[in-house]
């Protein structure tokens, strides 16, 4: 049987990945894709620890993340569309109306 | 039998997630990361969790991603551009980071005790948790209105995504 750790060590790995994704790119859906991998290893925590404990629970939560997850690229890629239809770009560096 | 399937899958899932920071093409970036949803869809199953693995093709791999690629492809992305000089030191900070949160997250997990995976009923069906029938079963009791929830947030994210698109004046 594989043990509960590499499950979360194999979480931890991914969400590390993800992390290091939205620091070192600068094209806007990169980044965007990094954060979907960020989603995916923390569902993999939920599901992991569900499974192992027996209670249902936590598949639910990755349930209503997926849906959050869904409706948080629709807005997200909308908005990405709008960028690059204003600006011919999406360098996220370019994008600095709101930075002090 | 099952460890090797998980470190086979673990392997592609890792592989891939590297890949999108490797590529510059941000669709190379998308087709990598339809291979790790798909390798953690399976990992899925080496747990038990069936109705979730095939969520997560349906939903996943299926509608985000190609929502994704639509939107990739529709733009015409020009490829990733070189650093801008002002934030180059950004970039080197990013791996002491990354090497932090990782360490930090294997610290916690190495205190992990060691409990097994409690095994399928034989019949396969029934209560076990992860099949479609246990899930449902709490997803339209016990959570009714974070269901319903879910379906109103659907419903503005669906309105907010045609107002931001919107072309201005139409």
């Amino acid at each position: 049987m594989v043990p509960l750790s590499w499950y979360l060590g194999l979480s931890a790995l991914l969400f590390t990945i993800g992390a290091m994704g939205v620091f070192i790119k600068r094209n806007a859906i990169t980044i965007f894709l990094c954060i979907e991998l960020m989603l995916n290893a923390a569902n993999l925590t939920l599901v992991s620890l569900s499974s192992f404990f027996g209670d249902v629970d936590g598949q639910l939560f990755v349930f209503i993340v997926m849906t959050v997850a869904a409706a948080e690229a629709a807005v997200g890629l909308a908005i990405i569309i709008s960028i690059f239809r204003n600006r011919e770009s999406l360098n996220v560096d370019e994008v600095d109306t709101l930075k002090l | 039998m099952e460890k090797v399937l998980f470190i086979v899958f673990a392997a592609i899932a890792v592989a891939s997630a590297l890949n999108i920071l490797l590529q510059r093409n941000p669709l190379q970036g998308a087709l990598s990361l339809i291979a790790t949803l798909a390798s953690l869809s399976a990992i899925y199953v080496t747990l038990h969790a069936q109705f979730l693995a095939a969520i997560q093709i349906v939903v996943y791999a299926g509608a985000i991603m190609v929502l994704f690629v639509f939107v990739i492809m529709l733009l015409n992305v020009p490829k990733d551009q070189p650093q801008i000089e002002k934030q180059k030191w950004l970039r080197y900070l990013a791996i002491p980071f990354a090497g932090l949160l990782m360490a930090e997250m294997f610290y916690v997990i190495r205190s992990v005790k060691p409990i097994t995976l409690p095994a399928m009923p034989a019949d396969g069906a029934g209560d076990a948790v992860g099949t479609v029938s246990s899930i449902g079963k709490a997803l339209f009791t016990d959570y009714l209105l974070p269901f319903e929830v879910t379906s109103v947030l659907i419903l503005m994210a669906v309105v907010g995504a045609m107002v931001l698109a919107r072309r201005e004046g139409d």
